[in-house]
């Protein structure tokens, strides 16, 4: 047993150490301060951030729907809500290109109408990482109220609180730690995504160029930048476990 | 599902895999660039026909991808790459049996959606500002290609997205949701119908040279299928895809 968990171990730890012994330290600054990097952390902090705020404006809502109303094909709503946390990221990017692509089923009116286009633009980048991260906001948001008693949200009512002051007074400050770790797992998502944004929003640099996109590219030609960038995402997923500790690493 | 059941499921799939191994009793895994795909699947086909105990397994990617897998210790017998220069990479590396082989050279077109919706007639036209354009990013052949020929047009095109292979260029092209594309003339033949080609009056050319890598497991085979390539009957199937060749 013990030995199958060390094999276990070495699977997840060894490669960050391989990346690790790649480090161009000493250049480090040079690298992350390039255009191309400087671009990148632009456009991903962009978009994460419109990402999670997206989850919450019409995430939230959602997450309430499957969890507080009852009406006949809740299972089925709930698994196609769901269906991106398992899909492969780029077959929600061909999927949003045939839907909101330009000859796609409503970005074609979108375009004729307005002029939009949303492939290759940053629209689309927050487009295909919404698309791939949101779930995350709703399955843990959804979780946080079906174990919220309603009886607390019922006593204020009956204490004459509004619909408004019971959710902004009651219901939110009793998932609010729900709320923010799934936040943070939606906005760690969104910041990672790359097989949906590459497919929908293509690789342009100041524009819909991500940082998975830039270490992608540039592991082909610039490998130094590439491991810089990469340590970039490393120091933050691990910025994100640290938030998070108090929810998973909460020891027997 | 049950523990039982996944088990039995992980080995039903395990034995399923093990099984589509044994009808050809002998692999050779060829690395060839983005560009190469429905050509070297021609070859595969007609090389698997005349070798019937033989799979060839074809493993298709960027050049620089390709270069990067066999660096890093791969398992491939052959690699084909769309330039001299990724070629160069894997030789400097002591990876090539011998040398490698110019078997095909190509030289890029400027490619529209069918019916060229934004009318694009020439090299000029892709200056315009409200054009999506699209090229292979500058880490890959074609995109190094594309760049000689902006430079010798004397064109700074903004371009809308550097794309990581010319297969992924030409699939938004297929769909329209690209005006314009530089890629080559071997891909508008491939998307024959769904893309118009519009000839580009700068000679640029890349050459595609092939080798048996040095860890090839199946070096004799490996030696076949690039004899085969150099074949005329080879060669003949380049030429029906658009490739020129030496």
């Amino acid at each position: 047993m013990a030995a199958a968990a060390a094999v276990g171990v070495s699977l997840l730890v060894a490669p960050l150490i391989g990346l690790l012994t790649r480090v161009p330290w000493a250049e480090l600054g040079t690298l992350l301060t390039s255009e191309v990097a400087v671009d990148a952390l632009r456009i991903s902090s962009i978009a994460s951030a419109a990402a999670a705020l997206i989850a919450v404006v019409v995430g939230v809502p959602v997450a309430w729907v499957l969890a507080r109303v009852d009406f006949p094909g809740r299972s089925l709503l709930r698994g196609l809500v769901l269906l991106p946390l398992v899909l492969p990221p780029v077959v929600g990017g061909a999927a949003l290109l045939f839907t909101f692509g330009r000859r796609g089923l409503l970005g074609e009116p979108l375009h004729r109408l307005t002029g939009i286009v949303l492939p290759f633009s940053t629209g689309g980048v927050i487009l295909a990482v919404t698309f791939v991260s949101m779930p995350f906001l709703i399955v843990t948001v959804e979780g946080a109220l079906r174990s919220l008693d309603p009886r607390y949200e019922g006593a204020a009512a009956s204490l004459g609180a509004g619909r408004w002051t019971v959710l902004r007074r009651v219901t939110l400050p009793m998932i609010g730690p729900s709320l923010a770790s799934g936040l943070i797992l939606t906005w760690a998502r969104a910041l990672g995504e790359f097989g949906a944004t590459i497919a929908f929003a293509g690789n342009l640099p100041g524009r819909t160029q991500t940082l998975p996109l830039a270490i992608f590219v540039q592991l082909e030609s610039d490998r130094d930048a590439a491991v810089a960038l990469s340590v970039v995402m490393v120091a933050i997923s691990l910025a994100v476990l640290v938030v998070l500790r108090d929810r998973w690493w909460r020891a027997p | 599902m049950s523990a039982r059941t996944i088990l039995i499921g992980a080995v039903l799939v395990v034995a399923v895999a093990a099984c589509g191994g044994t009808e050809a009793s002998r692999q050779v895994v060829v690395s060839a660039a983005s560009s190469l795909v429905d050509v070297f699947g021609a070859i595969e086909r007609s090389f698997e026909e005349a070798h019937p105990d033989v799979d060839v397994v074809l493993n298709v990617g960027a050049s620089s991808t390709l270069r990067e897998q066999i660096l890093a210790g791969a398992p491939v017998d052959v690699y084909a790459s769309a330039d001299l220069a990724n070629m160069a990479a894997v030789a400097d590396a002591g990876l090539v049996e011998g040398r490698s082989v110019v078997f095909a050279r190509n030289r890029l077109q400027i490619a529209v959606p069918a019916g060229n919706p934004a009318r694009v007639e020439g090299l000029a036209d892709l200056d315009r500002a409200e054009l999506l354009l699209g090229v292979c990013d500058p880490a890959v052949p074609c995109g190094v290609l594309a760049e000689q020929v902006f430079a010798a047009a004397g064109l700074e095109p903004s371009v809308d997205t550097w794309e990581p292979n010319v297969r992924a260029l030409l699939t938004k092209l297929r769909d329209g949701e690209l005006d314009a594309g530089v890629v080559y003339v071997t891909d508008v033949v491939a998307a024959s119908g769904e893309v118009e080609g519009i000839d580009i009056p700068v000679a640029v050319t890349t050459s595609y040279p092939i080798a048996v890598l040095t860890g090839a497991s199946e070096p004799d085979l490996a030696r076949a299928f690039v004899e085969w390539v150099l074949s005329d009957e080879g060669r003949a199937v380049l030429d029906r895809f658009g490739f020129e060749v030496p």
